[in-house]
């Protein structure tokens, strides 16, 4: 009896924070996700299997911020891939309003910038929502600990989205620096202005 | 073909006012940084500073800036100032000014350029995640309201005013 009361209360106590979620805070375990990649290949976190973490960086085609960080979103790819944490683009927008953010628009984009990250369509919305993603760019950095995926920063890629070459603090390559390194993120969120994600309605 | 004087001051009065109405704005967008924002925003009177924060690519944004509009024609004589906050880049700052003249905007308008919005948006206001469009209310000298997203509709603005006239 004792055991089924404890149980029922775990899957209510469960039910409701998860019902609460607005998003993941530093510190949380992430989900993986199966979304489909440019190429109408599916590509999950898990795939990664030589990865230390990961940049998973929510953007899309339309938005002048998140075109404005295109090419250091390539950049970041570029140093920190190798060294273990790739970069993982993906788009939550809704196309129907914005169809420059359709699949066809992402895969032209993906030529004409040559990303050599996956770029994925998450349609549904439902892992913008899982992860809380509010805006476009939105950073979350992950890194691997056992078999969890667990959140250690989460925000904005730098502080002068106008400017990349005046901006000061780049705080997605401190945060990927020390998680390299091995020393705590100095900064672990961050606030941005820039284009809310476009829910469906 | 000889002109008279006057025959000359009228085409020169034709083409001159010809001119005006196909010239676009030639004066850019006034860039204010944080301290001119809330020196602008937060003055002790009982005048209701309606502050939109808003920018011209941004969609939800510009449908919403009409029912702005109108507010600044309705409660034009009583104390409400409508101002629109754009976030656009300062390199934009003459669009910003041709945006607002071509759709006869008549609000007061400036970009705000303030650094690293992850100090300033907090600065304004901590409940604010950055998303714009958002709109704040200031009154003697104090911010009385904020809301992130946009309105729906006129009624949902006046609604919003109308608390804190």
């Amino acid at each position: 009896m004792k055991k089924f009361v404890f149980s029922l209360l775990a899957i209510i106590g469960f039910t409701l924070s998860s019902m609460a979620h607005e998003g993941y805070h530093v510190g949380d375990n992430v989900i993986d996700f199966s979304l489909k990649d440019i190429n109408g290949k599916m590509v999950s976190l898990q795939d990664y299997k030589e990865a230390k973490g990961f940049i998973i960086v929510f953007t899309c085609n339309h938005c002048p911020y998140a075109k404005a960080y295109e090419d250091r979103i390539i950049a970041l790819n570029s140093k920190y891939a190798k060294a273990g944490y790739p970069v993982i683009a993906i788009n939550p927008n809704d196309a129907e309003q914005y169809p420059d953010d359709n699949f066809e628009n992402m895969q032209t984009r993906a030529k004409e910038k040559k990303f050599k990250f996956p770029y994925l369509y998450d349609e549904s919305q439902s892992i913008a929502r899982t992860y809380g993603a509010i805006k476009t760019p939105h950073v979350f950095i992950v890194q691997k600990e056992a078999k969890n995926l667990v959140l250690k920063y989460t925000g904005a890629i730098d502080d002068n989205w106008e400017n990349a070459v005046e901006a000061k603090e780049k705080y997605v390559e401190s945060a990927v620096d020390a998680l390299l390194a091995g020393k705590p993120i100095t900064t672990t969120f961050t606030k941005a202005i820039g284009c809310g994600v476009k829910w469906k309605k | 073909m000889k002109l008279s004087l006057l025959q000359r001051k009228k085409v020169l009065a034709i083409v001159f006012v010809f001119c005006t109405m196909t010239i676009k704005a030639q004066t850019p967008a006034a860039i204010l940084d944080l301290v001119q924002y809330k020196n602008r925003v937060e003055q002790k009177n009982d005048t209701l500073y309606v502050v939109n924060f808003w920018a011209t690519w941004c969609k939800p944004c510009v449908e919403e800036l009409p029912y702005f509009d109108s507010i600044a024609t309705t409660y034009n004589n009583q104390p409400v100032k409508i101002i629109l906050v754009s976030q656009d880049a300062k390199a934009r700052a003459l669009q910003v000014a041709q945006f607002m003249q071509k759709n006869k905007y008549t609000a007061e308008f400036f970009i705000l350029s303030a650094g690293n919005p992850n100090v300033w948006i907090d600065k304004i206001e901590p409940k604010w995640s950055g998303t714009i469009p958002a709109t704040a209310l200031y009154k003697n000298g104090i911010k009385v309201d904020f809301q992130e997203g946009d309105f729906p509709n006129l009624k949902a603005l006046e609604d919003f005013i109308h608390s804190k006239l």
